[in-house]
């Protein structure tokens, strides 16, 4: 079992919970998008996947392992978070923010030669090789943005939980980030992505939660789980599907 | 680049080293009132006593302050993620100084020896640990809850020395003065071991946790999703950067602008790597504050300058120079 959430739920001080009762199964390596509308704790679920918020009720593992019994590092070595907001004024280079990444694996004064290594396949696979040398903060959003995903990859996790990776990215960036989605799920990865964009994650994941005021309304196939009846009562405006020449269907919405 | 990385690490270590021992064998033999070098030379009395016993061991002190106050300051700068954190931003200055003010009042002859006054900054200082530790059973605290809570400390603290200040007679309150002006005074080769034994596993802890300092100052979400205990690092930060800070502010008083000022002309040189420019911040503050201490007891001699005043007006004209140059 890759992935196990029963009963997961969170909610700030005494206040009414912003997630409850939470509950999902993930045997293998899959793409999994999980969407919804602004509110519904979507960010709430990763964070608690990854164990940056402590549940108010349930539990969640990875590999067999409970999430809230294991020591920051080890939990770490596997859950590799990139967060929605991180601080873009950093002042090191696209190197050094993507061995931090290895952090988890000691924290002795230098790098060891595999960290480098594992450095240089994640600058690879980002495609970031002619950015090493250049300070974080002089890079755009969707520079950035890379910059974290490819620390993530350096930090060898099983699972990797993205909030909105392609948020700033143009769209020949996004569909390079869901090539890159698929490749990792291919070398054994699991990927959880928070996303805003249905139409990339219907036709790029292997299965959706699509969750609503704290609930998980539906989980399953991008064809199960994104059923127009549904997303409209949902998100509260007309879904459409639309079957193209060559075979693919697309998501489209708007009255 | 790992080599690089390191090699640069090790010649800045080097070069800071070499300057903190540079400034600690030259600046003894520099002075307000004259030294006979050859009376010093064949060891003879009064200057040779001079020299052993009121140059060296000030000289030393400043070394030793000066390390541990610009290491903390550095520490402080990447815990808090604040630029303009200090050794004082946590209230540590202020609630030692409350401790040595509240000393000075409260004696009962009118001339509180030495030692009590270290123990009652000490215990100021501690106090604070005390404090900070039970509101931090009470609930979650992060750096931000740290460094609020540290302003109010100071606010605190500082309202209470005014009070102290205005009820005591005019002797205390000119030794109060004195204290809180801050400086460096010659002191017994035993304070000075003591300090050690304080300040230097205090320094290596630092070192050794580069890394976690470097990673801590993108923010705590990145770095926790990174393995790191925030929490308990932060924790552990404050107690360590409490002792440096205590133990030296017991001792000197207050010295302002070193903690700031050092760490921050040393990242323009040296880049914002922890792991150069902690050791960089250590070495290089106790060779800037044997440098003040110098000027200050030597500019205007016989009066001596607070040292306080040297380190503002000798580091902030270049500081500012380097900050507009670059």
């Amino acid at each position: 079992m890759m992935l196990r959430m029963e009963g997961l739920g969170y909610r700030y001080g005494q206040a009414a919970p912003v997630l409850r009762e939470v509950s999902a199964e993930v045997v293998g390596p899959a793409v999994i998008a999980i969407v919804g509308p602004n509110g519904a704790g979507k960010s709430t679920l990763l964070d608690l996947l990854a164990g940056q918020k402590t549940p108010w009720q349930g539990t969640c593992a990875v590999q067999g392992k409970r999430l809230d019994l294991l020591r920051r590092d080890e939990l770490c070595r596997l859950v590799a978070h990139v967060p929605q907001h991180v601080p873009r004024d950093v002042p090191f280079t696209v190197e050094e923010v993507v061995l931090t990444g290895r952090i988890p694996y000691g924290v002795g004064l230098y790098e060891s030669a595999e960290d480098y290594a594992l450095m240089e396949q994640a600058l690879r696979r980002t495609r970031l090789e002619a950015f090493r040398g250049r300070r974080f903060v002089s890079l755009s959003g969707g520079e950035q943005q890379r910059v974290l995903l490819a620390a993530a990859l350096c930090q060898q996790a099983p699972v990797l939980l993205l909030d909105e990776p392609s948020a700033h990215l143009d769209p020949e960036n996004q569909a390079l980030l869901w090539e890159l989605f698929a490749e990792l799920k291919k070398s054994g990865h699991l990927v959880v992505v928070v996303t805003h964009h249905l139409a990339l994650a219907a036709q790029n994941s292997d299965r959706i939660w699509l969750l609503d005021r704290g609930r998980l309304v539906a989980d399953g196939p991008p064809g199960e789980a994104l059923e127009p009846r549904r997303l409209e009562e949902v998100f509260h405006v007309p879904f459409y599907w639309h079957g193209g020449d060559d075979g693919r269907v697309f998501l489209t919405y708007g009255r | 680049m790992a080599a690089d990385l390191r090699k640069q690490a090790h010649w800045v270590m080097a070069l800071s080293v070499i300057a903190a021992a540079v400034t600690a064998v030259v600046c003894p033999f520099v002075g307000g009132s004259g030294m006979d070098y050859a009376k010093l030379l064949r060891q003879e009395a009064p200057d040779w006593n001079i020299f052993l016993n009121l140059r060296v061991p000030r000289t030393l002190l400043a070394l030793l302050t000066g390390a541990a106050l610009s290491g903390a300051g550095a520490m402080f700068q990447a815990m808090l993620r604040d630029a303009l954190a200090t050794p004082s931003s946590l209230g540590v200055t202020a609630a030692a100084s409350l401790g040595a003010v509240s000393a000075i009042a409260f004696y009962p002859s009118d001339d509180a020896s030495f030692p009590v006054v270290w123990l009652a900054a000490l215990c100021g200082a501690a106090a604070v640990i005390v404090l900070v530790s039970a509101l931090g059973q009470a609930r979650r605290f992060s750096s931000f809850t740290l460094l609020l809570t540290g302003i109010a400390i100071n606010g605190i603290c500082t309202a209470v020395i005014l009070l102290l200040h205005s009820m005591a007679g005019i002797t205390r309150s000119f030794q109060i003065t004195h204290w809180l002006m801050g400086g460096i005074d010659a002191v017994e080769y035993t304070v000075l071991g003591w300090l050690a034994v304080a300040i230097v596993p205090a320094s290596v802890w630092m070192l050794r946790m580069a890394r976690v300092w470097n990673v801590i100052s993108y923010g705590e979400t990145w770095a926790i999703g990174r393995g790191v205990d925030c929490r308990k690092v932060t924790w552990q930060g404050f107690v360590v950067g409490t002792v440096l800070v205590g133990t030296t502010t017991a001792v000197t008083g207050p010295i302002g602008f070193v903690g700031l000022i050092v760490p921050h002309l040393l990242r323009k040189v040296v880049g914002p790597d922890y792991r150069v420019l902690l050791p960089a911040s250590i070495f290089g503050g106790g060779a800037f504050l044997v440098v003040c201490d110098t000027i200050s007891r030597t500019v205007l001699a016989p009066v001596e300058v607070p040292v306080g005043v040297t380190t503002a007006l000798l580091g902030g004209p270049f500081f500012v120079w380097l900050l507009w140059a670059r």
